[in-house]
């Protein structure tokens, strides 16, 4: 099998992905629009707090119902809602389910990306190889992190966030796959690059938490949280609050690797610096520094809940600009400019 | 400090002032007005604002071209922005990170670091030693609490849960039995606060050593023709920036020779002229006298001598040409630098004559490593090998002006005194020449294309403490890991008597959110209950 084989066949796969991912969202917007008309009775901590978890019903969630933080909601018990409840949870897990499928699909596209150059190397040497590795790591961390963190309610978000994305990637950011230049020559970059990616994924991922904990909280204060529908099935605030928490806690170390380990170590036998405040050295550590006032801002009074959650969508923000804006507006002046042309 | 607060002052200030009197209040001693200023700065609120601040800081340093990292860039920019730059250049926004509010900002913000972490390092330091808390009267109304009964005597009940607790690296306190009742409290996750302690005095020793490698390191960038040398002196280098207390006695003795340069590029497909590698051969003495050594010097693999790091940072063409005044004499030859202007490799580059007699003469143009041509852009570059190499030049004669005492660019040529050669035309005259090709100068005197030698950028640097910042930020990393991860929770187990049988109480608290709790009480209590079937 040759290189150009596996080009095309990593150009077909990615466009499967995205058909497969377009399915899934598919599901979640069936799983989400049915729910707009089955009520729920909300369960309010108190009251589970004192039920003994294993009387607990089974939560709308993909199926750890030890957890007692898993559902907020509970079914109503009129045989009827109970259909409907049943066929959400169907589509919810159809979504999973080809959610799987497609991130599988999307696997093959990176690998024999990868291979579709002579010789072999990883494929992120380019925006569109990074978009679609970045792209990756974040259906990999949701995935990841779903059954842990009771991740489900993101379902709808991801996989519309992987579409756009994707589509974008393949319409303005394509390149022909070909052989990195001589910079790029080094194990660094897979293990810097996958650092990358990972933590972006997890921020990603992080970011959708934090900016629905936002949306509730305001639907919350202005009480115009209804009975059924999107908003009211999410988890409680705190839930999601705590959600957001834990996967950035988790990406928090990986970035602070990536960009303030594995960067320097490469920039230090590449460029003979370990630091030399590039603008994207630059910006990862702000992005770095923003996500350190995050984990910070989560334990000081007067800032925890809203303002925690805003800084978070500050820090991804800024990880955004890094990638987008730093390829794109100082091309020329940053060592790490790997966008086309 | 990711979870606790960063120091008492936070719940204190605003909560506990009391409403402000309606006269004026008592003004502050200097000692008083020297702890609350002391108190504002090592709040977390004041961390978190100079986190932000150091955040916004740095976001001129990507914007504005930075005058140790771009100089060129820098000159340009001042050119372009003659009334931005007096402005900039009293904002320090030419070298950001370096500026005195730069400075400022990380220097309070260490301050503060300090502030949070000395009496943090003391509480800690007395908590560590600190025995589990006492057994609390009423377990049930813990978060997770069980209870059974087991036939089994309290002493042996209790002793397995002291050991199933040390197992799990629990800290474990036995409780003296008051009428019959004996009871274990235990705690684990100590490291927690450890870890947080650690991260934050890592973030110091990483900075200690940015700053050993800033003020005692230096960098250098030499270009070299190949078949050329260098020896590591100041004079030789064509851009220098050492660190404030650098002396250049400090510059190892070596010296190099490059021998040869190879570069390859891609020939077919989309990506036509993307070099696949570049390599440099170098002899290298680490001193005089010392032995020479070969290297083979390629991106990423730099060669280390006495701590000094050499780097392949670029490379370009020199053509070479021989120089004949009106006299008929060589007033030049050999390889002059040409700096490469984009990707095709097409490189400008300046040639002086001082010596031509009767006029000095100066060349200015274009290498062009494979020459291409349409009307539409004129000469140009199709590749960046040296397959079809032209060089096309404007040909200048007078005085170069290089005995005014003023330092002159070699990439530049002082115009103000030179005369282009034209064509009857008023035209300037265009000498193109290919390899071998004498083009004859108007004026007597004629340029000859005799070749196409390579140069490569060579770059020396050395930046000490680099090892204490990758110490410190792997420390950093350790730190976090445990402050993040590591779950602080306290257990206990009460045994009683009752009925001939024991009852034996088991509870949980997490003192972090997120830890399974539950399920850890629940093994604990299957561990205890061992074998014996009598749960309620």
């Amino acid at each position: 099998m040759t290189p150009a084989f596996f080009g095309s066949f990593s150009n077909h796969a990615i466009a499967f992905a995205s058909v497969v991912y377009a399915l899934a969202l598919l599901a979640h917007v069936a799983e989400w629009a049915m729910s707009r008309k089955v009520p729920l009775r909300a369960v309010s901590q108190a009251q589970r707090a004192v039920e003994q978890p294993a009387a607990q019903p089974v939560p709308v969630g993909s199926g750890a119902p030890a957890d007692p933080g898993a559902a907020p909601v509970v079914p109503l018990e009129e045989p009827d809602t109970d259909d409907r409840e049943f066929s959400i949870d169907r589509f919810g897990r159809i979504g999973v389910a080809l959610t799987v499928v497609a991130c599988l699909v999307h696997l093959s596209a990176v690998v024999t990306r990868g291979l579709a150059s002579d010789p072999a190397r990883v494929p992120w040497g380019n925006m569109y190889e990074f978009t679609m590795a970045g792209t990756f790591g974040v259906t990999v961390m949701y995935l990841l992190l779903l059954r842990r963190y009771q991740l489900r309610w993101m379902g709808l978000l991801v996989t519309a966030f992987e579409v756009v994305v994707l589509m974008c990637a393949v319409l303005f950011l394509y390149e022909p796959a070909g052989p990195l230049v001589p910079a790029l020559h080094s194990y660094w970059l897979m293990i810097h690059v996958t650092a990358a990616i990972l933590a972006s994924g997890a921020f990603a991922v992080g970011a959708l938490a934090s900016a629905l904990y936002l949306i509730k909280d305001r639907a919350e204060r202005r009480g115009t949280v209804r009975s059924s529908g999107y908003l009211a099935r999410l988890p409680e605030t705190s839930i999601l609050d705590r959600a957001a928490y834990r996967v950035h806690a988790f990406a928090f170390p990986i970035w602070t690797f990536a960009a303030l380990v594995a960067g320097p170590i490469w920039a230090e036998y590449a460029w003979g610096s370990y630091w030399n405040w590039d603008p994207k050295e630059v910006w990862a550590f702000i992005t770095w520094v923003v996500y350190a006032a995050y984990l910070h801002a989560r334990a000081t009074a007067g800032w925890k809940g809203r303002t925690a959650a805003i800084i978070a969508l500050i820090g991804f923000a800024t990880l955004l600009f890094n990638f987008v804006g730093i390829n794109y507006f100082f091309g020329a002046g940053s060592m790490h400019s790997y966008a086309g042309g | 400090m990711t979870t606790t607060t960063h120091s008492t002052s936070d719940a204190g200030g605003a909560a506990t002032t009391p409403p402000t009197p309606p006269s004026t209040p008592p003004a502050l001693g200097p000692v008083e007005l020297a702890r609350w200023a002391w108190r504002q700065l090592t709040s977390m609120r004041t961390a978190l604002v100079l986190l932000f601040l150091l955040a916004l800081a740095a976001i001129p340093g990507s914007i504005v071209p930075q005058e140790n990292i771009a100089s060129a860039d820098v000159a340009s920019f001042k050119a372009a922005h003659p009334t931005l730059t007096p402005i900039y250049d009293k904002l320090g926004l030419f070298s950001v990170f370096d500026s005195v509010w730069f400075s400022a900002i990380y220097l309070l913000l260490m301050i503060s670091l300090v502030g949070c972490i000395v009496p943090r390092l003391r509480v800690y330091w007395r908590g560590m030693r600190a025995r589990p808390p006492r057994t609390p009267r009423n377990l049930g109304r813990l978060p997770v609490s069980r209870s059974f009964t087991v036939d089994d005597e309290p002493s042996a009940v209790l002793e397995r849960a002291r050991a199933v607790l040390r197992r799990r690296r629990f800290r474990v306190e036995v409780n003296a039995s008051e009428d019959g009742v004996c009871s274990v409290a235990a705690e684990r996750g100590y490291l927690r606060e450890a870890g947080n302690l650690l991260f934050h005095v890592s973030v110091l020793v990483v900075l200690v050593g940015f700053a050993i490698g800033q003020l005692f390191g230096y960098k250098g960038g030499v270009i070299t023709v190949v078949g050329q040398g260098f020896s590591n002196s100041l004079s030789q280098y064509d851009e220098f920036s050492p660190g404030s207390l650098f002396q250049p006695s400090n510059l190892p003795p070596l010296s190099f020779t490059v021998n040869d340069f190879h570069v390859h590029y891609l020939t077919s497909g989309p990506q036509a002229g993307q070099p696949t590698d570049f390599s440099a051969e170098l002899d290298y003495q680490s001193a005089p006298g010392q032995p020479v050594q070969k290297d083979r010097l390629t991106v990423n693999h730099p060669l280390q001598i006495d701590g000094s790091d050499v780097f392949l940072v670029g490379h370009g063409y020199a053509p070479r040409v021989t120089v004949r005044d009106g006299h008929g004499n060589i007033a030049y030859q050999g390889p002059v630098i040409f700096l490469p202007q984009d990707s095709s490799f097409e490189s400008f580059g300046v040639i002086k004559v001082p010596d031509a007699a009767p006029q000095q003469l100066g060349f200015e143009g274009l290498f062009l490593p494979t020459y291409g041509f349409t009307m539409a852009r004129g000469p140009f570059s199709r590749f960046p090998a040296a397959l079809k190499p032209v060089m096309t030049l404007l040909a200048y004669h007078g005085n170069l002006g290089m005995n005014s005492g003023q330092p002159q660019s070699v990439y530049d040529l002082d115009k103000s005194q030179m005369k282009l050669y034209k064509l009857a035309n008023g035209r300037p005259d265009r000498l193109d020449m290919a390899v071998g090709q004498t083009k004859q100068l108007p004026g007597g005197g004629s340029i000859r294309f005799d070749g196409v030698d390579s140069w490569v950028k060579l770059q020396i640097s050395n930046a000490p403490g680099k090892g204490v910042a990758l110490v410190g930020v792997l420390l950093g990393i350790l730190g976090l890991l445990g402050s993040l991860f590591v779950r602080p929770r306290r257990t206990w187990v009460r045994v009683r008597r009752e009925d001939g049988r024991t009852l034996v109480e088991v509870a949980g608290l997490d003192r972090s959110a997120g830890g399974d709790l539950e399920g850890e009480v629940d093994e604990l209590c299957r561990a205890v209950e061992d074998a014996a079937p009598a749960r309620t």
